[in-house]
């Protein structure tokens, strides 16, 4: 097939905005439909405070929308006014640019929509804290909406610098590659920063008076979650602007699309796991306001542990990147070996990330009840984590005999 | 064993490409069940921590059996890379 390169880039620009809008609808509208799930049954619970309910879940629906929006607006530019006229590398840039706001948005709507829910079923339970349980609401959805802001950075970047001057190939990888690394990664910090939102909520429901230190901790601990989906901005930035041109095309492709895989993918679990610990922390703290201390020292530890496997990614991506191969290679093995690499430590990312974060949920929980075993419990579950990494320094070394032995 | 196989470099990135899939899925499974059991183990240190050394030899013994595909994992990767 013959055609001049504006057909490609137009029909790449529509797949782009079909990607932004299909994935980016996923995530707000299960979170929404979470919020109202849990709206209608507190509703129930305690019908007198059914406008006040209903405010908040349209108002926590509306936040958890945003991504959704976003996703939609990111969509519309590329149907609608992103220039076909462009080099043919645009086409690749349409397709990530579609990819990081898509997936961007996924975490993000179904964090936010937990917030939402455990302030509807907060004000059943207890009316005079509603004013508080809004506030807490609105402010651990908008660290949740994070990730799909960066998704929407990145996407816009994609969309309006023009990349003439990046070589076809490997450009194009680099292109998918960033998108694949912001948008990949936003998924676990979204959907992790949400549970701490919603459990922080929960608690200053049922201990109002300690809502200072729950939302301290919320505040940490969702900071802490966000950390994965800013690698994958990262890698996503260094792909799109450092300069292709001296690099061999083939196989570099694949070391830049396996780069980007390689964070984006092993960011989703990280994200989910700090997310469950900072949640438990927030909800321990909430239980009882005196363990703050033990708590937010164990949680730390614990998300500092669980964040390891995709540091481990971003050494990967960051070996692709800046030792790329320094001769001109179309055998087979030479790109698969990349590409390989990639998978290999983006997959292997994920189970440790979760893994490790659930071990710390569990154990900040306890430690928030016997706060004089604290260092007992942190010490096993230390011990723990580490056996659960195990699988994630498989991946590591694998990752390096493919990139280094092969 | 085999006869001749047209297109070896082929067959070859295709092992490469497995070996990667087959470790990097292979992660998930273990360091999800692997930091359940750790997380359940702390509960119950907290809630009994006289038992502290019987309950964390329980959780080792626990986690070594959940290894066990993750380390075929890496033994079907590595022969992947290595062998075939």
């Amino acid at each position: 097939m013959e055609y001049p390169d504006t057909t490609w880039v137009q029909a790449a620009a529509y797949l782009g905005a079909a990607f932004s809008v299909g994935f980016g609808a996923i995530g707000a509208a299960l979170g929404e439909g979470y919020a109202a799930g849990i709206a209608a049954q507190s509703i129930g619970k305690n019908p007198g405070e059914s406008g006040n309910i209903l405010k908040n879940m349209l108002i926590g629906q509306a936040v958890a929308e945003s991504a959704g929006i976003f996703a939609l607006v990111v969509s519309m530019l590329l149907a609608f006014v992103v220039p076909a006229e462009a080099p043919l590398i645009s086409a690749y840039c349409y397709l990530g640019a579609g990819l990081a706001m898509g997936l961007g948005a996924i975490g993000s709507g179904m964090g936010s929509g937990f917030p939402a829910a455990e302030a509807c079923r907060g004000i059943a339970d207890n009316p005079p804290t509603s004013g508080m349980l809004t506030t807490n609401m609105l402010i651990g959805s908008a660290i949740c909406q994070t990730p799909s802001i960066f998704g929407m950075v990145v996407a816009f970047m994609l969309m309006f610098i023009d990349f003439g001057q990046q070589p076809l190939w490997p450009g194009w990888a680099a292109m998918l590659g960033a998108g694949c690394a912001v948008g990949f990664g936003a998924i676990g910090s979204g959907v992790g920063s949400g549970i701490p939102a919603g459990t922080s909520t929960a608690g200053i429901a049922r201990q109002p008076a300690a809502v200072g230190s729950i939302r301290t901790n919320m505040l940490i601990g969702s900071a802490v979650s966000q950390t994965p989906s800013i690698f994958g901005m990262v890698v996503a930035f260094m792909l799109i602007f450092l300069d292709w041109s001296h690099v061999p095309a083939w196989p570099t492709w694949a070391g830049l699309l396996g780069a980007g895989l390689s964070t984006g993918l092993a960011a989703i679990g990280p994200g989910i796991g700090n997310g469950f610990t900072a949640g438990e922390a927030a909800a321990g703290i909430a239980r009882v306001p005196d363990s703050s201390g033990p708590v937010t020292t164990t949680m730390l530890i614990a998300q500092g542990v669980a964040q390891s496997t995709v540091i481990y990614g971003f050494l990967v991506s960051l070996i692709m990147i800046f030792m790329p191969p320094t001769e001109y290679d179309a055998s087979m093995t030479a790109w698969a070996t990349l590409l390989s690499a990639g998978l290999c430590m983006g997959f292997g990312g994920i189970g440790p990330g979760i893994g490790e974060g659930m071990a710390g949920a569990y154990a900040v929980r306890r430690i928030a009840r016997d706060m004089e075993v604290n260092v007992l419990i942190t010490r096993v579950m230390l011990v723990g984590q580490a056996v659960s990494e195990s699988t994630g320094i498989y991946s590591l070394i694998v990752s390096l005999l493919l990139l280094f032995v092969v | 064993m085999a006869a001749e196989i047209a297109g070896t470099d082929l067959v070859r990135a295709a092992a490469l490409l497995g070996a990667g899939i087959a470790m990097g899925l292979g992660a998930i499974g273990p360091g999800v069940g692997e930091g359940f059991a750790a997380g359940k183990a702390c509960e119950a240190i907290g809630k009994n921590p006289k038992e502290a050394g019987l309950l964390t030899r329980t959780m080792l013994v626990g986690q070594a059996v959940s290894e066990s595909t993750g380390i075929y994992s890496l033994v079907v990767a590595l022969l992947l890379i290595f062998v075939v």
